[in-house]
């Protein structure tokens, strides 16, 4: 999909999200406003319940908002079908769960291959792209095992892989480095850094501040909201060694 | 300061001159800590005084003094190595006593100023990972265990300003 430069990889227009109604109604998310550009690698920061998966679950077209607007290079999401929802999330969006939602019945590099099959890829071709892929990750010798046979960062990282391959430009991830080791943390964010300098765009909800430092940009909501810090400005100190 | 025992530490590598334990010690420290050269030699002066350096005879007469450590030194460098280092509360840590006072006071800006603290400390957090990720790891380990260890500070900080935040948060609503 060919996407005109000046418009951004995902956009969130005063968006609300509230659960229940009436008396009941609890707002979980916004008003919010949020723009990702292409290129850009945004982390979302923020204690329990501040609405990042929510967040995420909206810009994902997995959750739909209850009031304003979220564009994925433009497209309005509320204005398409389940048909083009699903060829946009095989073929725009990558997206990675907190629970990694691995098919238990395929092989890392079957479940990493998968999306590409389904959007119509040859089988050969697809493998071939899952491997390297895994390669990335650190992963190249373990295709043939079966999920059940990983250790839960590896599982992570198949399902990082996964969301990696095709043409997906949009990549939305919720806690993708909580069973990782730091070391392996980093190869994480050392791929996710080097996708978007090459041109992808990337959201990252964690709770770990050295991961989100890897990011362009680091969004901190509060209770639904973006905390509005004024730029830090100057700072005392020497702020540590530079070279 | 550690001076003492890094010189011993240099030293029992391989004999070396003064300037050459400088220019080792910020090498191997990846500029870190830079050393002072007058610091480097009132600190032999003392090591040879106390016997766990000694200066090694000239073949020529070179310039430089080279140095070797003894057997009293490296016993000395041995119980350093063997012996952790105290994690002492810091001296006066800014931080901890501007927030303190900031929530004894009761001063409505509490949220505000941590909300600055945390900016402050992740732009910092960025600056450090992009020279991380600049960093070879083959070539520059020294550099990237320096930038580890301030990552992983600025990490503790973070977190301990979420903590106050959700102590803050937990008070408000008991």
């Amino acid at each position: 999909m060919h996407h005109a430069d000046d418009v951004p990889a995902l956009a969130l227009e005063a968006v609300t999200r509230v659960h229940g109604a009436g008396h009941a109604a609890v707002r979980v998310l916004g008003p919010l406003a949020l723009t990702v550009a292409r290129g850009e690698f945004v982390a979302i920061m923020g204690p329990s319940g501040a609405g990042k998966s929510t967040l995420l679950s909206l810009a994902g077209a997995l959750d739909r908002p209850t009031e304003g607007c979220v564009r994925v290079f433009g497209r309005d999401l509320a204005g398409l079908s389940r048909a083009e929802l699903a060829a946009l999330r095989r073929r725009t969006i990558g997206y990675v769960f907190q629970e990694l939602n691995l098919l238990p019945g395929l092989t890392a590099l079957e479940n990493v291959a998968l999306p590409l099959e389904l959007d119509g890829s040859p089988v050969r071709e697809a493998r071939a792209e899952a491997q390297e892929a895994l390669v990335r990750l650190g992963l190249g010798a373990l295709g043939a095992r079966f999920p059940v046979d990983l250790s839960g960062g590896e599982q992570q990282r198949v399902a990082l892989a996964r969301a990696f391959v095709g043409t997906r430009s949009l990549l939305l991830a919720d806690e993708p480095t909580g069973a990782l080791d730091s070391l392996t943390g980093e190869l994480v964010m050392r791929q996710l850094r080097a996708r978007c300098d090459a041109g992808h765009s990337a959201v990252l909800v964690t709770h770990d501040a050295s991961h989100a430092a890897w990011a362009d940009r680091v969004v901190s909501l509060r209770d639904g909201c973006v905390v509005e810090h004024a730029t830090a400005g100057a700072t005392r100190g020497s702020g540590g060694p530079r070279r | 300061m550690t001076i003492r025992q890094s010189l011993l530490a240099l030293l029992a590598t391989e004999p070396t001159h003064g300037y050459g334990l400088k220019t080792h010690f910020e090498a191997q420290t990846a500029g870190t800590w830079p050393l002072n050269i007058g610091q480097v030699y009132t600190t032999l002066a003392r090591l040879e005084r106390d016997g766990l350096v000694e200066a090694v005879p000239a073949d020529d007469d070179g310039p430089r003094q080279t140095w070797r450590i003894t057997g009293a030194g490296q016993v000395a460098l041995a119980s350093w190595f063997a012996v952790p280092i105290a994690l002492d509360p810091p001296a006066r840590d800014e931080l901890a006593v501007k927030v303190l006072l900031a929530v004894a006071a009761d001063r409505e800006d509490v949220l505000a100023i941590l909300d600055r603290q945390r900016a402050a400390t992740l732009d910092q957090l960025q600056r450090w990972t992009r020279q991380k990720a600049e960093a070879d790891p083959e070539r520059e380990l020294p550099w990237l265990l320096v930038l580890d260890a301030l990552v992983l500070r600025a990490e503790a900080e973070l977190a301990w300003l979420a903590r106050c935040e959700a102590r803050l948060a937990a008070r408000r609503r008991s």
